[in-house]
């Protein structure tokens, strides 16, 4: 049986797109075949940072309306095997998704694949809880900055007293932090949160710590997973976190500034 | 800032630059978007009827059945592939339509 993992936040802007592309990418070039599903009904951006916008024929929500048959609404990754994404509706809105449908179509994945990776919109609304409710472990992707912890620490709560797990009380869903957008020099300078802060403040497992990047940007441009790009620091940091996500030890990284030489300066390059 | 790019306006990106293809990624996906605003979703529809027009004919089985769509800039294709059952070499005449066939 597959695992449901929900990247979550509650405040938006702060990664939970970028890194559903790339943990669903990271598993899949590891060998599990892997499912990413975009829940934000109404503002579909997921097959834009994977790149296939072009190739969105039928929708998760054409599914759960049983206009179409799940495997025609899956698109598969042209780049890496085991990897498939299935595209939300960009024409209606949250309320088409219904716990049964929701449910229905998680139980059919679930049979086929080891992974299954939920986009969550922003917000607590309908979208965000049923991106959350069936799921088994969730990433609670957060930026070392005040608004993103607070909202985090909300949807901490909504994990713990709305998710079906809770409801059925079962065992928790298991909660890893991921950290992102994080820059060493600034929390060198004190002008952002450490690390040991909001770990302090939401004490939740630290999954991983994803430096401030301008390879992230420059991913969401091409629609290629930032993952797939291994010179960058980014990629780096979510591959590590996706093996420590499936139980490899591996230190974390990138949390100290790097020593920038004279001649990098003075051309004013950051990683 | 430089001081001798300070009266000229911002270059464009070059062909190859990732801004580039982000611009041209969305002009793409937003024509068809805009076009497509105000109509139905037409291709569950389109999906169903042609699949009940196929029904007519052979036993076709809904999960054999395959979409696929690229849309491009001056034109898009959209592919259907449709799995025939075995064992059927030559063409049936209509099933649900004697009519039709009593008249050949």
């Amino acid at each position: 049986m597959g695992q449901i993992i929900v990247m979550t936040s509650g405040k938006g802007g702060v990664g939970k797109t970028t890194s559903s592309a790339a943990f669903a990418t990271g598993f899949a070039l590891r060998g599990h075949k892997t499912v990413v599903i975009d829940f934000d009904v109404g503002l579909r951006n997921l097959d834009l940072i994977m790149g296939c916008e072009r190739r969105v024929v039928f929708d998760f929500i054409n599914v759960i309306n049983g206009e179409a048959k799940l495997n025609q609404a899956l698109i598969k990754d042209k780049r890496v095997d085991n990897l498939y994404i299935l595209p939300t509706s960009q024409t209606r809105d949250k309320d088409a998704l219904t716990k049964e449908g929701v449910e229905a179509v998680m139980e059919e994945l679930r049979k086929e694949f080891e992974f299954i990776v939920c986009d969550s919109p922003a917000g607590i609304e309908k979208g965000a809880l049923m991106a959350l409710y069936f799921a088994d472990q969730a990433v609670i992707v957060t930026n070392p900055e005040v608004s993103s912890v607070r909202d985090s620490d909300r949807v901490l709560g909504m994990l713990a007293a709305r998710s079906r797990r809770a409801e059925l009380g079962l065992e928790p869903v298991t909660e890893h932090l991921l950290l992102t957008r994080y820059d060493p020099n600034r929390v060198e300078r004190g002008e952002m949160l450490n690390v040991e802060d909001v770990l302090e403040i939401l004490a939740i497992p630290l999954l991983g710590i994803i430096p401030e990047s301008q390879a992230v940007l420059r991913a969401s441009n091409i629609g290629q997973p930032v993952i797939l790009d291994d010179g960058s620091s980014a990629g780096q940091a979510y591959s590590d976190a996706v093996g420590r996500f499936l139980g490899e030890q591996i230190e974390h990284r990138f949390t100290k500034p790097q020593k920038r030489g004279l001649f990098a300066r003075l051309l004013g390059r950051t990683a | 800032m430089r001081i001798f790019n300070f009266f000229r306006p911002t270059p464009p990106p070059k062909p190859e630059s990732s801004a580039h293809q982000a611009k041209e990624r969305l002009q793409i996906v937003m024509a068809h978007e805009r076009a497509n605003r105000e109509s139905p979703d037409y291709l569950p529809m389109l999906q169903q009827e042609l699949l009940a027009v196929i029904a007519k004919y052979v036993d076709v089985d809904q999960n054999k059945v395959e979409v696929k769509l690229d849309r491009g800039n001056d034109f898009s294709t959209l592919e259907v592939n449709i799995e025939l059952p075995p064992g059927r070499p030559e063409p049936l005449r209509p099933r649900t339509s004697p009519k039709v066939a009593a008249s050949r």
